[in-house]
């Protein structure tokens, strides 16, 4: 075991845990902020999003010991506008991936609020959504502020 | 009344024959087109709860005490395990139990694939489990791996009896033909990868036996489990209230769920066990390959008068024969058909059903086909099709049939190939095509709702079913406010639990909403029926000139307008509960499902690169409940059948028959940057004959043609015919070449004779 601090949505945590935690693990099992999903487990699909000091990153290939600077979870994006653009669009099927999806689309807007649709499938091709939600993905982000 | 009826019930284009009993449908159905709340797109009810990630999973449950399963999985296709030796895993740190072959349905001795369950532990964490499943000491005896499907058929290596269909004479109508086709499809084996992988958490409170899972059929998994367990079906209780994908793969029970029962039982704690994503595509079913021979033969006018096909479904270990044949049977008016199809046992990983099982695989080879017959005939595909047209099946009239509406709907979108070929260029060439779409989606009995009414004036839609992300608590809201006259605000929807609601259909076979919504526009016409007597007595009118709109209580004269809890309030704290059933299928009809793509691609001749540019989809499906989430319905559909055909493989290693493309970076999904352009259109005519609602299903049907509407792009665009999914590039390359190879040969015919 080993001291772990962490920032996550403006609050500070000390915990411990086995160094080679994974960053999703943490907030998931110790933090219980089960907003961020896990589905493939080795980086490949995006659901595990979070964002380090507003870049997205894979949380669960992220060693928990390893992160320096603020995490964002999607339990700290919450009141955001893209949340409401997500339910508007119906960017949500069953809605695994989508708190991923909203978290990564969030770290876009705040670098570059009026993406393009080239932007926005640049940005968010890291995050799979099996049930084919992108084309309302899409309207969400391009509509995100009303 | 109750009603005991011998009826047909059909899942997953599965019939069999079974006694019901259905409660009478006595309403009338709503007029056609928008009307208050049915028919206008609504957002969904529990939109914010998923996108906020406060929606619990299966996968987010954690209860007190709760222990972690992992399974030992055969590494070998085909293997027996002799001696299985659990000692040394119970020796380790955190382990609290473990079980071999036979200790749970599921844990067997003989491994029929890679990947097969054998034996399994709990421990404190996941780690732990995982590591004492590697200690686990196994005598392996390896075993004969059969993995060819056309060997398994010569070999008579099958999952049963091959299915055999016959109508009119084909040998005399192919003799008689102008113009014969014939042609061998092959599809792929593709993996379900639902975002949350298949899992469940088992407790025991008591002799009750709790069930938390990520199903589409709650009911199924409550029958199944009691059946396995010999348990009576009250004493097991099944909750899923959010569910993160399934697409036919989790329609009942598997190992993971009987793993987390037993070794929740033996340690007197709950258990979760949940497969890991590799573990998922290697053990949780996947839709089958296929190998398709098919001939068609034609008069020179386009009248089509035989069909031939023999099917091979590479079933895996275990799976269910589904119907590749189906669409060759259905689709289009011919006398003569005769088709065969066998169900291939292999040492492959599990057939489950995907999104219309054996329609999609059956529809590629059929569709591609029809224009492979249209070219020869030079008729333009469109009008071959029409040509065709059935209007029965084989001699069963239809509830309603509309797809000459989405022919008609189409032809815009088809008068685009004059400008599309236009935009080819040296590399990139440009063509569009099309295919047709039949499936089932009619749903059934039994299936009920009850709608409770409080003195504020909101109202509860309660019934056990699951929403597996496809809008189900939305429109069944809305169908419970149109009935009610209440805005959708004022309705909510409790499901996801067996022990909250009664009994409800599976979500599965396009069938969520016409079985399910009629039971709830019964419930709550009860609940409103409740509501005028009450007004009927408090303002002294007769019940049949009052109705409730728009939240309030009016009467047909214009004198009586107010507001329901003006009505309701004089409840108090007591209750108006309405119950409803789903009524019967109409008898003599087939219900069934229409549409038809027109898809527009680009060719890298150079690279064998194809890109789809713009689906057009077309759909009758009768009532439209939420034109919102039947858009992104067929667009998941759309793309995920993209997926299919042009990237997604499930790879084997040929010796071994192990899965090489387990993972998400080796098994390839669509992404955000791969999603074309997609139009979709709805007929949206109610099916007068189906219910007081006169809805189908519409989960299944944009997947079915996607494939051949492709394929048949891609000749449009270069005149190569591709035969096999997914169409990579080298198939891509192959067929261009063959399609040289051809040019060249008809110009040496055609030339003049060089000296």
């Amino acid at each position: 075991m080993s001291e772990l601090r962490l920032t996550v949505n403006g609050e500070e945590h000390v915990l411990d845990a086995p160094v080679g935690t994974s960053l999703a693990h943490i907030l998931r099992e110790e933090l219980g902020l089960t907003g961020t999903k896990i589905a493939c487990n080795e980086g490949h699909c995006g659901a595990c999003t979070v964002q380090v000091d507003g870049v997205p990153r894979l949380s669960c290939i992220t060693l928990a010991h390893t992160v320096e600077g603020e995490v964002t979870t999607i339990e700290g994006l919450r009141e955001h506008p893209l949340v409401d653009a997500f339910v508007r669009a119906d960017a949500v099927q069953c809605g695994y991936c989508t708190p991923g999806q909203v978290v990564s689309a969030a770290a876009l807007v705040a670098a570059n609020p009026q993406p393009t649709r080239e932007e926005i499938r640049h940005a968010m091709a890291g995050n799979i959504c099996r049930c084919g939600t992108y084309p309302k993905i899409e309207e969400a982000i391009l509509s995100w502020q009303g | 009344m109750a009603r005991l009826i011998r009826t047909e019930k059909e899942v997953e284009g599965r019939f069999e024959e079974v006694w019901i009993v259905v409660e009478e449908d006595p309403l009338e159905q709503w007029p056609e087109g928008p009307l208050s709340v049915v028919g206008r797109p609504a957002p969904r009810k529990d939109g914010h709860e998923r996108v906020r990630g406060q929606a619990r999973y299966t996968a987010d449950l954690a209860l007190p005490g709760m222990l972690h399963a992992a399974v030992l999985r055969s590494p070998y296709a085909h293997a027996r395990a002799k001696r299985v030796d659990l000692a040394p895993a119970l020796a380790l740190p955190g382990v609290r139990a473990a079980i071999g072959p036979g200790e749970a349905h599921g844990l067997e001795e003989e491994a029929g694939f890679a990947g097969a369950a054998v034996a399994a532990v709990a421990a404190d964490t996941f780690g732990q489990a995982r590591a004492a499943v590697e200690a686990i000491g196994v005598d392996w005896e390896e075993l004969e791996v059969v993995l060819d499907p056309e060997d398994a058929v010569k070999r008579e290596l099958l999952t049963g009896e091959p299915r055999t269909y016959e109508r009119g004479d084909v040998e005399r109508a192919f003799a008689g033909a102008d113009v014969v086709v014939e042609a061998t499809y092959r599809t792929q084996t593709v993996l379900h990868n639902s975002m949350e992988t298949h899992q469940a958490v088992c407790e025991w409170q008591g002799d009750t036996l709790h069930v938390y899972i990520s199903t589409q059929f709650i009911w199924g998994i409550r029958q199944a489990v009691a059946e396995t367990l010999g348990m009576p079906e009250d004493k097991v209780r099944v909750v899923c209230e959010y569910m993160g994908g399934g697409f036919g793969s989790k329609n009942g029970p598997d190992e993971y769920t009987f793993v987390a029962a037993e070794l929740a039982k033996r340690t007197g704690r709950p258990v979760r066990c949940a497969l890991t994503r590799r573990e998922e595509n290697t053990s949780a079913g996947n839709r089958n390959a296929t190998i398709q021979r098919l001939r068609a033969g034609a008069k020179s006018d386009g009248t089509i008068v035989a069909f031939e096909g023999e099917f091979t479904n590479s079933l895996g270990w275990s799976g269910w024969n589904a119907s590749t044949e189906g669409p060759m049977r259905m689709l289009y008016d011919c006398e003569n058909v005769r088709t065969i199809t066998y169900g291939a046992r292999l040492n492959t990983p599990p057939m489950k059903a995907f999104r219309a099982p054996g329609f999609v695989e059956g529809t590629f080879g059929l569709e591609c086909l029809i224009d492979e017959l249209a070219a020869r005939l030079d008729v333009d595909p469109l009008e071959l099709r029409r040509r065709n047209y059935a209007s029965s099946n084989d001699g069963t009239p239809f509830s309603s049939k509309n797809l000459e509406d989405c022919y008609r709907r189409a032809e815009p979108h088809w008068e685009r190939r004059h400008e599309v070929h236009a935009r080819s260029d040296a590399v990139w060439k440009r063509g569009v095509g099309m295919a047709s779409q039949i499936w089932y989606g009619g749903g059934g009995p039994p299936s009920y709702a009850w709608v409770r009414l409080g003195s504020d004036g909101r109202a509860t839609v309660i019934t056990a079913m699951q929403d597996i992300g496809t809008g189900t608590r939305t429109a069944m809201a809305q169908i419970a406010a149109e009935e009610l006259g209440l805005p959708l605000e004022h309705v909510e929807v409790v499901l996801g639990d067996s022990a909250r609601g009664p009994y409800a259909s599976i979500s599965a076979g396009s069938s969520t909403v016409p079985s399910m919504g009629p039971a709830v526009r019964a419930a709550a016409a009860d609940a409103k029926r409740q509501v005028l007597e009450i007004a009927s007595q408090r303002y002294h009118l007769e019940e049949r000139v009052l109705d409730i709109r728009n939240g309030s209580v009016v009467s047909a004269d214009g004198n009586l307008s107010t507001p329901l809890e003006e009505v309701v309030g004089l409840l108090e704290e007591a209750q108006i509960l309405g119950k409803g059933a789903r009524g019967p299928n109409p008898t003599g009809m087939s219900v069934l499902t229409f549409g038809v793509h027109v898809v527009e691609v680009a060719v890298d001749v150079e690279t064998g690169e194809v890109n789809v540019e713009r689906v057009a989809a077309i759909h009758d499906v009768g009532r439209i409940v939420n034109p919102l989430g039947a858009s992104s319905q067929v667009e998941g559909g759309v793309i995920q059948g993209i997926g299919h055909t042009l990237s997604e493989e499930r790879l084997l290693d040929p010796e071994t028959g192990r899965v090489l493309t387990s993972s998400l970076d080796a098994y390839r999904m669509p992404t955000i940057a791969d999603v074309p352009e997609i139009v979709c259109e709805f007929v949206d005519r109610p099916d007068e004959h189906l219910t007081n609602l006169g809805s189908k299903g519409l989960g299944e049907p944009p997947i079915v043609p996607i494939a051949a509407a492709i394929a048949n792009a891609i000749r449009d665009a270069t005149g190569a015919e591709v035969h096999e999914l997914p169409i990579s590039r080298e198939e891509m390359l192959r067929a261009l070449r063959e399609a040289d190879e051809r040019a060249r040969e008809k110009e040496k015919r055609g030339a003049p004779a060089a000296v």
